[in-house]
């Protein structure tokens, strides 16, 4: 299983906090945001903006990067603190 | 628990993290400290307060990984970094930024260094109030091109 995710404008848009997943045909962060975004045409729309920011069990990573079962994978908006 | 970082909803007092800096510390002749606080204003609309939200866990994790980079650069004695969370109004103070060394340029060079990467690598989001409704903040491309001049 794969426990994901969501913060900010992002989860307020999703209306949702976080999920998990089978972790079955998910070989990468790629993979997984195009399994979110078939969920329907919100979730679609969410999940193809390009600015949209990932990580991997607390490290930020690219589109490219591998996913394990039991990782925690996190989406989010490009970061505003300070 | 790393000493170095803090993410707490509670106010901090500049003279106490000084204090801290200094305390048993004579070695170091320079002490380098930032604070920041909300503004009352941004993008030309009047903000009454924000609110912070973070990634428990993350958070720590990158500004951890933020002052080691710091460190490998820089000569640097003490660092400690604070970061308030929850909600915050006109002229509190957000975040606050100690670094402590030998001479002033190290202290100067990864204060600015570590605030750079906190802005567009910690998992920190503002949503502001102001007298349009509450909106997230956009990220900016100058917080980004400032981080890279590194």
């Amino acid at each position: 299983m794969i426990k994901v995710v969501f913060f900010a404008a992002l989860r307020e848009q999703l209306e949702c906090s976080e999920l998990t997943l089978s972790s079955e045909n998910i070989a990468t962060v790629a993979d997984l945001k195009q399994q979110l975004a078939s969920k329907n045409e919100q979730w679609q729309a969410l999940f193809d903006n390009s600015s949209l920011l990932s990580a991997i069990n607390h490290d930020m990573v690219d589109s490219e990067q591998p996913i394990k079962p039991g990782d925690e994978v996190a989406f989010f908006p490009p970061v505003t603190g300070g | 628990m790393n000493q170095e970082i803090s993410i707490q909803t509670a106010d901090f007092s500049l003279a106490d993290e000084v204090a801290l800096l200094e305390q048993d510390n004579a070695i170091d002749g320079a002490i380098v400290t930032f604070t920041g606080r909300v503004r009352n204003h941004n993008n030309g609309m009047d903000v009454s307060g924000l609110t912070l939200e973070h990634y428990p866990g993350m958070t720590e994790r990158s500004l951890a990984k933020i002052i080691n980079e710091a460190k490998t650069r820089w000569h640097i004695g003490r660092v400690k970094v604070i970061h308030r969370i929850g909600e915050l109004n006109i002229g509190e103070q957000i975040v606050f930024v100690g670094v402590t060394s030998k001479h002033r340029h190290d202290a100067f060079a990864a204060n600015e260094f570590i605030m750079d990467f906190l802005k567009v690598q910690a998992p920190f989001w503002k949503k502001e109030r102001t007298t349009q409704g509450e909106a997230w903040l956009e990220a900016k491309a100058t917080d980004d091109s400032k981080a890279q001049k590194w």
